[in-house]
């Protein structure tokens, strides 16, 4: 078992198989679908609520959300945590800040990747809260229910996703 | 305990989410799906770790809920669509996911693995984006957000087919898609 837990990758289907029996189980026992964009709403709030104090609450989207350490934004850690001990196990942690594939492609300027990674993760943030869910909400959690919100969702992030990648990249085909 | 005082249970909630959110992030990267190589292999459609972790999942999935919704254990969460909400939110998102090459879960398992791009950026870059969306959120609720409603929340529903039939052509059909990626060499 211990030198299962190490290895550094399990095939995608056996991970897939228990991602998708960890998704019914979140619904049996928490009554929630998984998905992670919404841990980042309560933590946004959280910090708005530290720095412009409570009157934030009034906001029409936080009254949708309230800022709270709950269950969706105790996911959030929860996922560092477990991929933090799976690399540690596998021996595969290891700081970095400019992924390899990036610096083949743009050079190894960390400022620039830093910059475009903010970019990024502004689109995914705003995109995450427009369509009401991320890969994991709407592309896991939604599909599965066959919510048609959600398959149209997961569709585009692929649509908007791919094209970005070959604009960067170009076509690898 | 019974499940409804179960969900109520704020504190065993808090527990859960975590417990919940670490065993998603071990699994996300024993996957390879928390490696920017791997997703941008996905979006450059190189490297199908991504759709096969996901793929997989939702055919479990779909049975799963299936029976455990019929014998009334899990309720279905499903919202209705909009164009102006999943169609346009969804391509800001894929746009973003390009540019990134993590989305928010896998951002997180990212940093927990040791990438420090995905922490001084992405995880930045996602509680400045959703924080914009809360301050355009009121006016973007009365006028985009609802714009072209799909009336059929349900994909059986939108089809007028029964569910059983949905799920099992639903999971046929990804073992076959999956099948097919094997067999094309991905």
């Amino acid at each position: 078992m211990n030198g299962f837990l190490a290895l550094p990758l399990w095939s995608p289907y056996l991970v897939g198989v228990c991602i998708g029996l960890l998704v019914c189980l979140a619904l049996v026992l928490s009554d929630r679908p998984i998905g992670c964009s919404t841990g980042f709403v309560k933590i946004r709030g959280l910090a708005e609520q530290i720095f412009r104090g409570k009157q934030i609450q009034e906001k029409e989207y936080y009254k949708k959300f309230p800022p709270a350490i709950d269950w969706q934004l105790m996911i959030i850690p929860g996922i560092i945590i477990g991929a933090f001990l799976s690399s540690v196990l596998s021996g595969t942690f290891g700081l970095f800040i400019i992924p390899p594939l990036w610096a083949e492609q743009f050079g190894s300027s960390a400022v620039l990747r830093i910059i475009a990674a903010i970019a990024g993760g502004i689109l995914l943030g705003i995109g995450a809260r427009w369509a009401g869910g991320c890969t994991s909400g709407h592309g896991i959690s939604g599909s599965l229910q066959l919510s048609v919100g959600s398959i149209l969702s997961a569709a585009c992030f692929f649509a908007g996703g791919i094209a970005m990648a070959m604009i960067l990249f170009g076509v690898h085909w | 305990m019974d499940l409804k005082s179960l969900h109520t249970n704020r504190s065993a909630q808090v527990l859960l989410g975590l417990l919940f959110g670490i065993v998603f992030g071990f699994l996300l990267q024993k996957g390879g799906a928390t490696s920017y190589e791997v997703i941008m292999g996905q979006l450059l459609l190189t490297d199908f770790t991504v759709v096969k972790i996901m793929a997989s999942a939702v055919a479990v999935g779909l049975v799963g809920f299936f029976i455990l919704n019929r014998i009334g254990y899990a309720r279905r969460h499903v919202r209705e669509g909009t164009i102006g909400s999943n169609v346009v939110g969804g391509l800001i998102f894929g746009l973003g996911f390009g540019l990134l090459g993590y989305c928010p879960g896998t951002v997180a398992g990212a940093v927990g693995q040791g990438a420090l791009d995905a922490l001084i950026g992405g995880f930045v870059g996602i509680l400045i984006g959703v924080g914009i969306f809360a301050r355009i959120y009121p006016s973007l609720n009365r006028t985009l957000l609802t714009y072209g409603r799909i009336k059929k929340e349900t994909v059986h529903e939108l089809l007028g087919l029964p569910e059983w039939l949905v799920v099992l052509a639903g999971c046929i059909g990804i073992v076959v898609f999956l099948y097919l990626l094997e067999v094309a060499g991905f």
